[in-house]
Formats: C-alpha cells, sequence, structure tokens
C-alpha cells in the first residue's frame, strides 16, 4: 500500500510532535504529498503531555485540536504510527528508507471504546505518564491520542489477558496475530522532527534523583498539574501523598554543566516560571515557591512573564546553583548550597523539589543517516546534501512557538528539493 | 612589603586578575567562573573558612588583592576534589587555590604561621636536601614548631607510637644522623633548581 504512495515528490517527516505536525502540514497544504511517520502510538509528542503552554497558560489540547483538524482533513498526508525509520539511503531528490511498523494488536476497526481495557487485568508503567502511574496492558495513549486507536502491550499477547481482550471486543478490532512488517519508500526529501527527550536527573548524582521520592523532573510535575494526570490535577508529592504547597525549582538541572549537557536549553526558566504559576493556581497565597538559578534566561518578549511573576508574593529567587540535596526524617527533601547574592549558606527544607531538566536531542545514541550534519550537542543542523533538514527541538531546544516555525522553515526547504526534483525530470 | 610583592603591584596596578592569570598555577581559569556557588556549596570545610573559592574568584576579578593574597583559605583546602568534578565549567578549583596559595606564599603575603604553611615549608625544605623524606627529621621538625618546651611535650604524648615504630622497623632511630638519601642528591638539588628558574621565567619573577 505505502510503496504506491511515496514517489521521489513525496517528503518523509520523521516524528509526530508539535514540530514534525505543523511540517508535514505546512508542506501537505502546498499540495506536496507527505509521509508522516511517528515511532509512539500517537501523535502529540511531548507537547501533549504538558498541563499549560507559556506565556499565555493556555492549554495544548487547544494547539493539538487545530493542528489534528487540519490533519484529517488533509489528503496529501498519510500517518503511519508505530513505524521507525531504520536506514536512509540514496542521495537529494531520490530517498529510499526502510520503515519498521511495529505490530499495534489492533486493527482499524477500532472504536476507542475500551472494553478490551477494563477485561484485561495485567498493568504496565505509562510511559505517557512518565512512570508515574500504571495502565492496563490495553491503553488509548491519552486523552488526546491520534489515531484514537487502542494499543495492546505485546507482553499480554499470547496470555489468557490477550484473548480476555480480544473477546472483549465488539467489532473485531483486536488482531493478536498481527507482525512486525518492514515497508520500503522512495521519497524525495526528509525533515526529521525527532524533538528532544529530558535529560536523565539521575545522572546528576547530588541531587538524589531516583533515591529521593520527593526530587522530580519538571516533565513529571506537568503531569502532577494536569487534570488528566495520575493525581487528578493534584500537586501530592511521591513519598507520602501529602498536598506539596513548599515546592522549590532547580534550574539548569543538566543544562549549562560541562559534565551533562553544554547548552543551555533554553526553554527551563520560562518552564520553571511557568510552574510557580500551578502552585499559585492550586493554593493560592498559602503556595510557595522557590526558585534556584544561575541566571534567569527568559528570552525576549518572554521577560513580561519573569516580571509579572516577580510581583507575585509566593514565588522566591535566590540566586545560587544548588550544591547538594539531602532528605531529613520526615522524607523532606533539604536544599544545600551559598547564594551568589551575600553568599549566604543555606539548608532549606521543602516539601518536593522540581528539576527544571535540560532538553537532549531525543536522536541521542540513535544511528541517524551518515550523511547528517549534528552540532556538539547533538542537535540536527541538515545533511551535507542539503537533501533532509531537521524540524523543531530536533535542531535546537525550542519552546513549542520556536518549534513551529523551525518546523514552517524546514517545510520550505523540502519543498524547494521537491520542485528541483521535478523540474529535472520535466 | 617584599621585593617581589612591591615588583608585583608596580607591574599590574589594579588589574589583579591579570596577574592572577599570568603568576598563578591554572589562574587563567578564574575569568571562567559563572558564579553559581556549587563549589562553595559542596566544599565540606565550606563553612568553616572566610573565603569559599566563589568568594575568592569573585575578590580577584574585583582586584581586592590584599584580601585574598593574605586570605587563609586556599591553606584551608583538603584537596577531596568535590569542587572540580561538580563544577559545571570544569575550572580545575583545586589547583587554583593551591596555585594562589604557593603565589602568596611568595610573596611573602600569606598569613604567618598558617599551620598548613608552616608544615608545607618543613616538609619541602626535609625533602629538597637528600631528594628523600626524612620521617624522623621531619616528625621532629613538627613536634617543635612551636618552640622546644612545646616540642618536648609534644614529643613526650607520641612517644609510645614512636616506639611501636621503631619495633614494626618503620622507623629508624639512625635516621638522626644523615639519614638515607638519592643516589645523586646533588643532581637533584641541580634539577629542583632548574624547575624553579623555568617557573620564574613562566610567571615572570626576576630572581
Amino acid at each position: 500500500m505505502t510503496d504506491s504512495i511515496a514517489t521521489n515528490q513525496t517528503i518523509l517527516v520523521v516524528g509526530g510532535g508539535i514540530g514534525g505536525m505543523t511540517a508535514a502540514l505546512e508542506a501537505a497544504e502546498c499540495g506536496k504529498q507527505v509521509m508522516l511517520v511517528e515511532r509512539n502510538a500517537s501523535l502529540g509528542g511531548r507537547t501533549a503531555l504538558l498541563y499549560r503552554y507559556f506565556p499565555k497558560m493556555c492549554h495544548p489540547t487547544c494547539g493539538l485540536e487545530i493542528n489534528l483538524r487540519r490533519l484529517k482533513g488533509n489528503r496529501n498526508v498519510r500517518v503511519m504510527t508505530m513505524t521507525e525509520v531504520l536506514s536512509v539511503t540514496g542521495r537529494r531528490g531520490n530517498y529510499s528508507v526502510t520503515l519498521k511498523v511495529a505490530p499495534r494488536y489492533v486493527n482499524e476497526n477500532c472504536t476507542a471504546c475500551g472494553e478490551c481495557a477494563k477485561a484485561v487485568e495485567a498493568e504496565i508503567d505509562n510511559a505517557y505518564e512518565y512512570g508515574l502511574a500504571k495502565t492496563r496492558a490495553a491503553y488509548l495513549p491519552h486523552a488526546m491520542a491520534y489515531p484514537q486507536r487502542y494499543v495492546i502491550d505485546p507482553s499480554i499477547v499470547g496470555t489468557n489477558d490477550g484473548e480476555k481482550a480480544k473477546a472483549a471486543c465488539k467489532v473485531g478490532a483486536v488482531d493478536l496475530a498481527m507482525q512486525e512488517e518492514t515497508v520500503t519508500i522512495n521519497v524525495g526529501s526528509v525533515i526529521w522532527a525527532t524533538g528532544w527527550k529530558p535529560y536523565d536527573a539521575a545522572k546528576i548524582q547530588p541531587y538524589g534523583y531516583g533515591r529521593f521520592a520527593n526530587v522530580i523532573t519538571s516533565l513529571e510535575f506537568e503531569r502532577l498539574a494536569d487534570p488528566h494526570g495520575p493525581t487528578g490535577g493534584k500537586l501530592l508529592r511521591p513519598s507520602d501523598g501529602q498536598v506539596a504547597k513548599n515546592i522549590a525549582f532547580i534550574q539548569c538541572a543538566g543544562s549549562r554543566d560541562e559534565n551533562h549537557l553544554r547548552h543551555c536549553s533554553r526553554i527551563c526558566c520560562m518552564a520553571s516560571l511557568k510552574q510557580t504559576q500551578y502552585v499559585r493556581e492550586a493554593h493560592g497565597d498559602a503556595g510557595k515557591s522557590t526558585v534556584y538559578y544561575i541566571d534567569l534566561r527568559t528570552i525576549d518578549r518572554l521577560e513580561d512573564f519573569y516580571q509579572k511573576v516577580q510581583q507575585d508574593a509566593t514565588v522566591t529567587f535566590v540566586k545560587s546553583k544548588v550544591a547538594k540535596i539531602v532528605e531529613d526524617k520526615d522524607g523532606n527533601p533539604v536544599l544545600h548550597g551559598v547564594d551568589t547574592e551575600g553568599y549566604h549558606r543555606y539548608a532549606t527544607p521543602h516539601d518536593l523539589v522540581v528539576l527544571a531538566v535540560g532538553m537532549e536531542p531525543e536522536a541521542n545514541g540513535i544511528k541517524l543517516p551518515d550523511d547528517m550534519l549534528l552540532d556538539s550537542s547533538g542537535f540536527i543542523e541538515g545533511s551535507k546534501d542539503e537533501g533532509m533538514f531537521g524540524a523543531g527541538a530536533a535542531t535546537s531546544p525550542l519552546d513549542v512557538n520556536r518549534a513551529v516555525q523551525s518546523a514552517t522553515a524546514a517545510a520550505l526547504r523540502a519543498i524547494k528539493v521537491i520542485h528541483k526534483t521535478a523540474t529535472v525530470e520535466g | 612589603m617584599s621585593n617581589q610583592n612591591q615588583q608585583a603591584v608596580a607591574r599590574y596596578h589594579n588589574n589583579f586578575l591579570r596577574e592572577v592569570e599570568e603568576r598563578v598555577e591554572d589562574g587563567d581559569w578564574v575569568k571562567m567562573c559563572m558564579q553559581c556557588g556549587v563549589c562553595a556549596g559542596s566544599c565540606p570545610l565550606g563553612s568553616a573558612w572566610e573565603h569559599t573559592p566563589q568568594k575568592i574568584f569573585m575578590m580577584i576579578r574585583a582586584g581586592k588583592r590584599d584580601e585574598v593574597l593574605k586570605s587563609d583559605a586556599m591553606w584551608m583546602c583538603t584537596s577531596c576534589y568535590n569542587c572540580i568534578v561538580r563544577c559545571p565549567r570544569k575550572l580545575p578549583i583545586t589547583h587554583i587555590m593551591h596555585g594562589l596559595a604557593n603565589y602568596a606564599h611568595r610573596l611573602d603575603m600569606a598569613p604567618k604561621g598558617q599551620p598548613t604553611r608552616v608544615i608545607a615549608k618543613l616538609f619541602w625544605d626535609n625533602l629538597v636536601k637528600t631528594g628523600r623524606v626524612n620521617e624522623l627529621k621531619f616528625s621532629l621538625a613538627m613536634y617543635f614548631k612551636d618552640g622546644f618546651v612545646q616540642g618536648i611535650k609534644n614529643a613526650m604524648a607520641m612517644q609510645s607510637a614512636g616506639l611501636s615504630l621503631v619495633k614494626a622497623k618503620r622507623l629508624n632511630p639512625m635516621e638522626i644522623i644523615g639519614g638515607h638519601k638519592c643516589k645523586d642528591s646533588s643532581g637533584i638539588k641541580k634539577m629542583i633548581a632548574r624547575a624553579r628558574e623555568i617557573e620564574d621565567r613562566k610567571k615572570g619573577f626576576t630572581s
């Protein structure tokens, strides 16, 4: 099926987050044929897992909904989920791409009724909650999932649970015989919108992530604040389920550090400032946020947001990179360090610590085609033959707004490649 | 003010950072400090001394020459290397602190009687005589560093430890006369003199 669709006039977009969706849609709306492949079971990427966007504090569901609507109404985009790129050969204007499609065990008959999830008993870590919660082994990735189709985890295929899921399905959508497939397609240009991943906070040894339950990452905090998240939007700390009111935010957790990520991840200052407002939203004047920082970098017009947060009496700023965290007998994380404005030594307990973890290219650790050009942190700069491009957070640490701009630029570059190919072929 | 100190002041005027960059071992790293405070917070002795590395680096940049060179902070460093390991800019902080201590010592600005300074001096003087550390003489020198009476007291207090070391053949009383040496002690002395000459040239000391 796929072979007949893709030609060297087709643009392949790798990654279905906000950047990949945008690049695919911009190209498709210009009349180009686009293949959008996504490794996970749903489009939306990390954006779908945020509670609110900065600076307007609106919900990501809004932006995603617009894009999904554009996608559903466009005949030029073909979406493949659970699909990974195995290899790319050829050159600008004529690439041959091999894709691996993992079995979903649920076909297009699925109506997302959820009967299969009710039938199975096995539970797995919910990757969409960053492991903060479990989910049944037959699941819908998240509320905004596209396609709205359940997934059966491979661990229950061939077990009693798998058969239960199949029996529960009224529309015959569960197909446990599905196999992994490999397909090869021909495309003219490739846009790598492979996105980013949070830096592994456990590597920052003195902060005790993984050892202390009440030290979490900024992404986990997004899930805590989200009404669809594991706590129903309540800011409950993991160790004892108590309400966390006095919350510390540690900036540059992994970024701007020669031992971890060399680059400034650029968005984390704004993300933490945004998250202080989640604390205010949850607790009003009774909440307390403390931001520990080296420098606060709120790029260009976002400075307004910083100034607004500075006016908030519940938010305190401490200019200091925290040296280490220890846990007191009540499970409260105690932050130790010296503040730069006066060199005061502090040992301050908080209910919960949020590490503003840095952004690392998702493609780090994945072998990209040899032709790709990467910067010193692994972000994509392009390809030597100028036929493949990076888009969104795969190219640099970008917020949603800038990822979308970058993706639009990448779409335009890919269109140029397609036009040149078409001209040559006359 | 020592002669060398006067020369340094004349040469660098108020630019203490440049002086440190040129004359202190690893001093050219000082400008890379971004004042995050991780070294200060990570130092196990941080609360016990007046100037943490973070503070010292800022004082250097602020031109507080006397305060820095007279500080005993860099003499308090135990070389645990916690600061080097955690520094997000990979400054060799421990080495810079040692470099500053050495520089302050050479200008004779370092605090008089600072125990680490005294011991380091005793150790060095002991070592360069023969190219080997004479442990007996070094221990005795340490006992008597605060005067004869205190020295006798120290020696009496450590008497049983000393005798046990002799019994275990870890300490030879005969070391008091001469002691063991390198095969070529004059060669060692020449080598050290030459090293000193190179260091002085690099750091711009006129000897």
